[in-house]
This record gives structure tokens, C-alpha cells and sequence, in this order.
């Protein structure tokens, strides 16, 4: 039933012109930031540095594709999650997946799904991207698996309280605005409390989490860390659903 | 036998501490049309969202075939299919997609989709739009789809909000002709402020008034009521009134404004042969002879005036 919920998620955004204009667009911007990474590769690393400081060219390009994409996604999420629960509640679509022989928690999970399946092939065509420097040279796939599965679990996060704040409200706009205005504090959450590092505050901040990931470092802690924050909103999504029914 | 397809009990829903529905309670056999009626704000649509689990009720319960819609929504909601007052379309698909999508959410097992989607589009006469984008479809196109959605797996309870809303006179023929095709082998619940549709395809009949049921039962009982004991009679030299008084079984008789004469006759005893015979022999010019129907606006004012009264 999940199943068919993000089925039917994923058809929306493809009818839709929204789906395909953001997926190439995203697929523009880290596409530019590949080549001009392979561009400036050869030209930094041909005889100017010496043999010790050399960095390794997935490390190089990789750099330069992640650390945009995590913050080109702090824009596209808002964007594709915005619709996905106020749109259905103004246009009173929600009804019908009340209706249906479906619990909350099926709908919100459907709902969750649909749209990192969607964004779930962007970061296919990057990890593809990004595996096809193997064509001339050795690429470092630990690497580049660190970084693709840190990304997918950063997306997902956020996509989770995109959902969540997309339950709150009717109009698609103030969810979108919303969710990029709550992201974008939790990313910078660390810059504003940079005198302190081990404050508990800083620990919130998904950038903190996700930084490891982006030097190739899989830390439990912060795979927990992002399973923990999907599952909290997700649920405090359900729970804003069922006071739809319990209050009306 | 009968079978109890949909069973509530002591319905109440209270928004902000007002009653929008007290007490409302009713049992809704196999097979039958239920008539909601009630006037504007009366609590018909809250009342069709608990029966369908779209709003838990403050008090009170709901089985649908045996099963608790609290306790089993997911069970529950199955055998029900539901069209809201206004359609929940999603109206960037075609009219295929978003009926194939209302199957799949809806349990029907992936081999048998294609047909219900086909059993769905020729019942509510959507053959030909299957392709079409919902957007584009006119009001009433739209409000087919709606139904097509809320009988397309089949359900043995069919909830409709005003479905005939908005749907021209052709259409509207069309979809009570639907419902009462629905109604022999499902068990629909409708609500309309259309007093003739419920006439026309309504077993049962509750009126609704201000959340608590004031009238429920059979439609004849209503219709009873509409015939009820009286004639309306014209004549061009009427008599003085004793005469008419006279004629065995007249109890009452009233002139109208316009001239005609009410004629009020004990029940079961009606007066109209005596009164024909009564005008041929002395020439009182009858000219319109008719059983004086009240309309079923007045039996429902009157039903919800009595309970502002009261």
C-alpha cells in the first residue's frame, strides 16, 4: 500500500511540468560543477603541487559536486515538498486517501517515499556521474559511496520535514518557505554557535552530520542521527493528520 | 434475509462545544437508498464523515457489515466507497490514471483493475473521456468521476455527498438512474436537498434538522403524509358549504383564494365519486377534480419547523 501511495506521488510529479523542469536543472547545475571540476583538476594537479600534496581526483571533483549538491537541495526539496500534503488539503484530495482502506502512517509513509524515490534518481545520475572518471582513471569508490548514501540520507531528512510542515498548513507557498527557512537554520545551526563545538545546539545542526560523510567517513552516529530525525517528523506527521480526523 | 450493512449509533460530534450532530442513530439494510435531508449547515456532511471515518465522532459508533469503524478503520473503510461533497480528484491525471490509482488504493488485486476501471467509466458514462485530463473536464464530467471513484471496487456501502450537484438535467436523470441500479445490490446512503430525487430513488428517508434526526423512516410514510385526506376541487356555481358538508366522509371544507374549494375527508373515506355525481345532478360545474397533494417541501418545513418549535 506504501507502494502505491509514492506510485502515485511520483505520477503527479511527472504529469506535472514541476518534475521534469527541477530534475534538469538539478542535473544542469551538478553537471556543470562535474566538468568544471575535471577542468580545474587538470590544471591544478599538472606539475604545480608537489607529488605528496596531490589530492586524488574523486576526492577533487567529488568535493566540488556534493558540497553544492547539499546545498542546491536545501532549495529543490522545499520546492517538491511543499505540494505534497497542503496542496491535496486545499484542494480536499486528502479525503480520499482518508477514505481509502489506508492507516495514516501508510499515507505518510507513501507520501515520504514518492519524493525520495524522486530525488533518489538525481543522486543516481550523480553517483553515475561520478563513477564514470573510472572511464581513465582509478576512482576512489568508498569514497564516492560515503558521500552518495550521506546526501541520501540528508535529502531524505529534509524531505521528512518538508512533509512534516507540509501537514501544517493549506498553502503550498508558506510550506515551501517554511521548510527552506527551518532547513537553512538547522544547516547553519553551527555557524552561529562556532565559540562552542561541543554545545548540545550544534549537535542539531545537519551539516555537522553530514560533514564526515562528504570526507568519505561513515560514522553510525550520524546515520542514527539522520534515521532518527526522518522518523521524528514522519511521526509528527501522522499525529497532525490524526487531529485532522479527531478535531476536523 | 436482511442484512445490516451500515449500523450507527448514538452519532454526536461536537465542534468547540456545539452540537453540529446529536444522537444520531439509524440501521441501513442490504440493498437499500437511504435519503439524507436536511436543510443547509444541518450536519449532513458531518454526519456522511464519521460513517466513513473521515472524522472521529465525539460519541458514539459506527459499523459498517459488523465492523467497528474505530477499532477497524482499515476493514471498515474497504467496504465503503465515498464521493465528498466536492470530488477529491486529482486533476493532473487522466481520467484512466486517477481511477486506476483509486482501484489500487482500494484493494482491487491487480489482475482485475483494468476491468473495474472499464466497469466504472461505462457506468457513469465516461467510456469516451478515459484518455482526457480531468482538468479539462466540465463540472459534471468531473462529478462523474467522482462516483466512477467511489463504486470502482465494488463496495457494499455506497456514501454519496449531493452527488447530482451541479449536473445538468440530463445528467441528473442519468445518475439516479445509476444510484437506483446501485441501490439493488449495494446499500447507498445519498444526501441532497433536492426534496423529488428522494422521492425518486429513496427507500428511507431521514430529514436531519440542526444535528438530531427528525424524521426516519420509509419513504410511503412520507409519501402518506403528502397525499394525506384532502381533495381540491373546482367549480363554477359551488354550493353553499353545509351541502358539500352533507356528502358522507366530508369533514372540512375551505375556500382558497383563487376559488377552488379544499375539501378535508376522514381517511380512506374519499369523497370523490359522491362529489362528481353531486355536480352532474345539480349542475355545480365541476371543472377540476384532484387529490391535494402536499409537497414534500411543506412535510419537510413542516418536520423542521416542529423541531424549532419544540
Amino acid at each position: 500500500m506504501i507502494i502505491n501511495i509514492a506510485r502515485k506521488e511520483l505520477k503527479s510529479l511527472f504529469s506535472s511540468p514541476m518534475g521534469w523542469i527541477v530534475l534538469a536543472l538539478l542535473q544542469f547545475v551538478f553537471g556543470t560543477f562535474f566538468l568544471i571540476g575535471v577542468d580545474q583538476y587538470l590544471q591544478t594537479m599538472s606539475g604545480m603541487v608537489r607529488p605528496e600534496e596531490r589530492l586524488g581526483v574523486t576526492e577533487y571533483v567529488g568535493s566540488n559536486v556534493f558540497g553544492i549538491a547539499s546545498f542546491i537541495m536545501l532549495f529543490a526539496v522545499p520546492l517538491l515538498s511543499m505540494r505534497l500534503i497542503s496542496d491535496e488539503r486545499r484542494q480536499q484530495t486528502l479525503t480520499f486517501l482518508f477514505s481509502a482502506p489506508l492507516s495514516l502512517t501508510e499515507i505518510v509513509l507513501g507520501k515520504f517515499f514518492g519524493l525520495v524515490t524522486f530525488l533518489s534518481i538525481i543522486i543516481f545520475f550523480m553517483a553515475a556521474m561520478m563513477s564514470s572518471l573510472n572511464l581513465w582513471s582509478e576512482i576512489d569508490f568508498g569514497y564516492i559511496t560515503a558521500n552518495i548514501l550521506g546526501l541520501w540520507l540528508l535529502v531524505a531528512s529534509f524531505s521528512a520535514l518538508g512533509v512534516y510542515v507540509s501537514s501544517m498548513t493549506q498553502q503550498p507557498v508558506v510550506a515551501g518557505i517554511i521548510t527552506f527557512v527551518a532547513l537553512f537554520g538547522l544547516l547553519i545551526l553551527d555557524h552561529f554557535l562556532a565559540g562552542d563545538p561541543n554545545s548540545v545546539m550544534s549537535y542539531f545542526s545537519l551539516m555537522r552530520h553530514f560533514e564526515p560523510f562528504s570526507r568519505g567517513l561513515l560514522d553510525t552516529k550520524d546515520v542514527a542521527y539522520f534515521i532518527l530525525f526522518i522518523i521524528t517528523f514522519l511521526t509528527l506527521t501522522v499525529r497532525r493528520l490524526d487531529a485532522d480526523r479527531l478535531r476536523g | 434475509m436482511t442484512t445490516i450493512t451500515v449500523e450507527a449509533s448514538d452519532l454526536t460530534r461536537i465542534y468547540g462545544g456545539r452540537e453540529a450532530v446529536k444522537d444520531v442513530s439509524f440501521t441501513l439494510n442490504k440493498g437499500e437508498v437511504l435519503g439524507f435531508l436536511g436543510p443547509n449547515g444541518a450536519g449532513k456532511s458531518t454526519t456522511m464523515k464519521m460513517l466513513t471515518g473521515n472524522l472521529a465522532p465525539s460519541k458514539g459508533s459506527v459499523k459498517i457489515c459488523g465492523i467497528d469503524m474505530i477499532e477497524n478503520p482499515k476493514e471498515a473503510k474497504a467496504l465503503i466507497g465515498y464521493l465528498p461533497e466536492q470530488p477529491p480528484l486529482y486533476r493532473e491525471l487522466t481520467v484512466d490514471e486517477y481511477l486506476t490509482i483509486a482501484a489500487r488504493l482500494h484493494r482491487v488485486s491487480s489482475k482485475h483493475i483494468k476491468k473495474a476501471v472499464d466497469v466504472a467509466k461505462q457506468r457513469c458514462g465516461l467510456t469516451e473521456m478515459g484518455k482526457r485530463l480531468i482538468e479539462n473536464l466540465s463540472k459534471g464530467y468531473q462529478q462523474r468521476v467522482g462516483i466512477a471513484q467511489a463504486i470502482i471496487h465494488n463496495p457494499m456501502v455506497v456514501i454519496l455527498d449531493e452527488p447530482t450537484v451541479g449536473l445538468d438535467p440530463i445528467q441528473i436523470r442519468d445518475i439516479r438512474a445509476l444510484i437506483k441500479e446501485l441501490g439493488g445490490e449495494h446499500s447507498v446512503i445519498l444526501s441532497t436537498h433536492i426534496l423529488p430525487e428522494v422521492e425518486m430513488v429513496c427507500d428511507h428517508v431521514q430529514i436531519i434538522h440542526k444535528g438530531e434526526l427528525v424524521f426516519n423512516g420509509a419513504i410511503e410514510v412520507l409519501k402518506q403524509q403528502r397525499y394525506g385526506n384532502k381533495l381540491l376541487i373546482g367549480l363554477n356555481n359551488p354550493p353553499a358549504n353545509e351541502i358539500l358538508l352533507a356528502i358522507p366522509g366530508v369533514t372540512a371544507v375551505d375556500t382558497l383564494p383563487n376559488g377552488m374549494l379544499r375539501i378535508k375527508h376522514q381517511d380512506g373515506l374519499s369523497p370523490a365519486e359522491a362529489l362528481v355525481q353531486g355536480s352532474v345532478n345539480n349542475g355545480w360545474g365541476l371543472y377540476q377534480i384532484n387529490p391535494d397533494q402536499t409537497s414534500l417541501e411543506e412535510v419537510f418545513v413542516q418536520l423542521t419547523y416542529q423541531e424549532q418549535a419544540a
